[in-house]
């Protein structure tokens, strides 16, 4: 069952599953605030008292586990103690579409938080994107997909070494959008006996799949061998998956992300500004682009990295026609040439940036190295005020209609 | 009021301050642990089980899960909290301020009621005893185990009753308590039901259902007594009592779930053929379901009681939910009505409320049994099977009272010996069933399985996962 939640407050309303109960009293007896009274046939739970203290005196007390059960519940409407008495068994769970980020895991949130905070919070999704699906599978119970594909995007002369990596799902149900993250939980135990924290990587595919109507997707992964200080450091989870070999099993949590979409309306233009793998997201944009046909507007394309080498999708990205995506790559390492930056190209296109800006069907996407949305954000406040408009007093509009999007790590 | 797990007998009653008691309750443990070593769970002297012990006396710190070794656990005195300013809340002293001594003139009464309801909790013990030789899965046998630490337990609770509050006399009852032997001709425990056998896992859970039941009532009713230390003792067992009932009402419908799996699959439902593939008729079911009924019955006591008139009229037992109910709390001018024989037939007769309480306390029974029955039967429904359990009428196969003159059947009609005798082995487990039944009885002891007759159950114990370690065998 499915129930729309526009403008709805939920709440998890406390329940006893009369299948389970025995009717001993033992809740009611324990109940500090009288919450739990019951008829001849059950035990129910006032939710207007018991909600307002959920102190949980009665979970330990009973002998069957029957009062340890909840419903997600529009908060305006929780089930009334006539419904509860009338019950042979617990209604169904009602799923409600929620498009906040209820009960993420702690660290998902958290990544989530910082990744976000370039654009200053949590924003909305375009009004034209997809509904996404989110946090299908938690830590306690993860989906499984399997290794189908592990390829080194970058050169084998240089030294990042950059994977695009394919999973499969087979008959298990995990849809994704474009923009949206899965977690993957690494094998085994940290130094302090724990398990590992999940990480969140891009997904790098289209939503109908890595390979067309596949239920796998792809993942762009770089093997992390020191900090951001250039300090040596394994990273446990970029490690596990780099080494993971066609047939392995991976344990995936997610997917997460209601924010970070592309719009799908005809028309509607696509800033893409990235470094290295940051480039997922785009890849993964760009790939709808190219297999809806017509969707979309314009795609203009702003990819850093330090050399051609160490630039992921370099070789397909080149083969992309020039009338349907318009690519911009700035190299910093590129022996005896000046270094340049994703924002040195911006402005260079200043023109063009600022005509896609004029035009409310612009969306724009920053992907990359935390850090990068400084130079960016500098960037479009030059180019605004070359061509008479003002960053300040855009940037705030953009956000409110979903139309700018930073994932920075 | 937080539990003294550092002494040597925990207790919430600062025993440290009463050097007498604590002495003389010390002087009791190692009989009880002598009694627990001869008649307690055979064999389980080095078993780590995983099982609830209470850490204080609120919701939070009673259900305390952990493993603990069998002859270890650690038997205390646990009371509810006191209630301010508690009054005695019936018969003639209603209003009086709660006793928190003996009133000298219902000492030997008193003494009576908490002597007999803690000759139960022994019993019980022994009569399961050998039950853990055959437990259907460790989940079972953790549960067995539980139940009976908790009835040792409250052999404690009404102990210490008897050595605090009745001197000598007290001291010479608890003692009895260890001395008598459920079954034994010549010391028995002083109810009939606690005399009968448990032999098997079926009778074991229709005992908790049913027998244990009894246990909530006659607590229930106890809890409302105007002598205080008696209501929030039993107020504590009572929250220790729901689960020796949950144990039997999932047990019973972890049965009857099997059952109905097993003639679905198999599309049978001859009881032979039902018993041919390693299940429990549902026939079989109702028998045992009428012995353990009808012997419950009894011990409600004699239909009209000058005896449960007097208990209540002094304040020391009340009626089930008694301060719930909306009366005088006095009953002087009421009537109850009470089923009599009379002249080969069985008839209502309105008899004087107070001294129909038994009675009373019977009808709140039943109708609490019923409704188990019914969710018995909801299981059964939901199997497409056309079979209804039922309670026998109360009257049904009763040994003592007025009724146990006549022969009843389980519809309530009265029948000649000749028809009883034709028909007994139809309403009451016959030696065959009880053979039956006993065959099936094997032990299962790897994690998370479970005997072919019995369903495994719905949860873990502590949401623990069922295949969870829940006795270790050391």
């Amino acid at each position: 069952m499915a129930a729309a939640t526009s403008g709805v407050e939920l709440a998890r309303q406390h329940l006893i599953d009369p299948e389970i109960c025995i009717r001993c009293n033992t809740c009611e007896e324990s109940c500090p605030v009288h919450a739990i009274t019951h008829d001849a046939r059950n035990y129910v739970v006032n939710f207007d008292i018991c909600g307002a203290h959920l102190c949980m005196a009665c979970i330990g007390p009973c002998p069957t586990g029957a009062i340890d059960s909840w419903r997600q519940v529009n908060k305006a409407k929780p089930y009334t103690l006539e419904e509860q008495f009338s019950w042979d068994v617990l209604p169904a769970e009602i799923e409600f579409d929620l498009v906040e980020e209820a009960e993420l895991p702690e660290d998902v949130v958290e990544i989530t938080a910082q990744a976000a905070a370039g654009q200053g919070g949590p924003t909305t999704p375009p009004w034209s994107a997809a509904h996404p699906y989110i946090n299908l599978y938690s830590i306690k119970k993860p989906a499984v997909a399997t290794v189908t594909g592990n390829y080194r995007l970058t050169a084998e002369e240089v030294a990042s070494d950059i994977r695009h990596i394919i999973l499969d799902f087979g008959n298990t149900t995990f849809p994704v959008l474009e923009g949206q993250t899965i977690g993957i939980l690494p094998p085994g135990l940290d130094a302090n006996g724990k398990p590992h924290h999940v990480r969140l990587f891009s997904i790098a595919s289209p939503r109908d799949g890595e390979r067309p109507h596949y239920n796998n997707l792809a993942l762009t992964v770089k093997r992390v061998t020191e900090d951001h200080q250039g300090n040596p450091v394994r990273g446990v989870a970029s490690n596990y998956l780099c080494d993971l070999k066609k047939g392995d099993q991976v344990q995936v949590v997610g997917p997460y992300g209601a924010s970070y979409l592309m719009p799908n309306h005809p028309g509607s233009n696509l800033i893409m500004i990235c470094t290295g793998t940051g480039s997922a997201p785009m890849r993964a944009m760009t790939e709808r682009r190219r297999r809806a046909g017509g969707e979309g507007g314009e795609l203009l394309l702003f990819f850093g990295a330090r050399s051609p080498g160490e630039l992921p999708y370099f070789g397909p990205l080149m083969k992309l026609p020039k009338d349907f995506i318009d690519i911009n790559l700035a190299f910093s390492r590129v022996p005896d040439q000046p270094k340049q930056y994703v924002q040195d190209l911006i402005s260079v296109r200043g023109r063009d940036v600022a005509r896609l800006l004029k035009d409310e069907n612009t969306y724009i996407y920053i992907c990359g190295i935390k850090g990068m949305e400084t130079g960016v954000n500098q960037a479009f406040h030059n180019v605004c005020r070359q061509h008479g408009m003002d960053w300040d007093q855009l940037l705030p509009t953009l956000r409110q209609q979903g139309r700018y999007h930073v994932e920075t790590y | 009021m937080s539990i003294n797990y550092s002494e040597k007998i925990p207790n919430n009653v600062d025993l440290a301050n009463d050097r007498t008691l604590q002495r003389a309750l010390e002087r009791w443990q190692p009989e009880f642990l002598n009694w627990w070593r001869d008649m307690g769970p055979e064999g389980s002297r080095n078993y780590t089980v995983y099982l609830r012990t209470a850490i204080s006396v609120d919701p939070k710190g009673w259900a305390h899960f952990d493993y603990v070794k069998m002859p270890d656990y650690r038997w205390g005195i646990f009371l509810n909290p006191a209630e301010p300013d508690r009054r005695v809340n019936f018969g003639v002293h209603k209003g009086e301020p709660a006793w928190q001594e003996v009133p000298g003139e219902y000492r030997s009464n008193l003494r009576r009621l908490i002597v007999t309801q803690g000759d139960t909790e022994p019993a019980s013990v022994e009569q399961q005893r050998h039950l853990g030789l055959t437990c259907p899965s460790l989940y079972d046998l953790r549960n067995l185990f539980q139940v009976n630490v908790e009835e040792g337990r409250h052999l404690w609770a009404m102990v210490y009753l008897l050595h605090r509050y009745f001197g000598r006399d007290g001291r010479d009852e608890a003692e009895a308590l260890l001395e008598r032997r459920a079954g034994d001709a010549d010391n028995p425990r002083i109810l009939g039901a606690f005399n009968e056998q448990t032999p098997d896992w079926l009778s074991f859970y229709m005992f908790t259902y049913f027998t244990d039941r009894d246990g909530k009532y006659q607590l229930c009713a106890l809890a409302e007594s105007g002598f205080d230390p008696l209501a929030r003792t039993c107020k504590f067992m009572l929250t220790e009592e729901a689960h020796h009932m949950f144990v039997g009402e999932t047990g019973v419908g972890r049965i009857i779930q099997r059952t109905c799996e097993v003639m679905r699959q198999n599309q049978l439902d001859e009881p032979n053929k039902v018993r041919a593939l390693g299940v429990i008729d549902l026939p079989t079911l109702q028998r045992y379901l009428n012995f353990h009924f009808s012997v419950t019955m009894d011990l409600f006591g004699a239909d009209v009681s000058s005896n449960a008139a007097t208990f209540y009229s002094t304040g020391l037992k009340g009626r089930f939910e008694e301060t719930k109910l909306n009366d005088d709390h006095q009953l002087n001018h009421e009537t109850y009505p009470v089923l009599e024989a009379q002249g080969g037939q069985l008839v209502t007769v309105q008899v004087p409320a107070l001294n129909a309480l038994n009675e009373r306390l019977r009808d709140d029974y039943i109708k609490d049994s019923i409704g188990g029955v019914e969710r018995w039967n909801k299981i059964i429904e939901k199997h497409g099977i056309p079979f209804r359990l039922k309670v026998p009428h109360k009257a049904f196969n009763r040994k003592i009272g007025p009724l146990s003159e006549v022969k009843v059947n389980p519809q309530g009609a009265v029948v000649s010996e000749a028809e009883w005798a034709a028909h007994v082995d139809e309403w009451l487990p016959s030696q065959a069933d009880r053979a039956f039944v006993a065959s099936l009885m094997g032990r299962v002891i790897e994690p998370g399985k479970f005997a072919n007759w019995v369903a495994p159950p719905a949860r873990g114990i502590n949401n623990q996962p069922l295949d969870f370690e829940y006795v270790r065998f050391n």
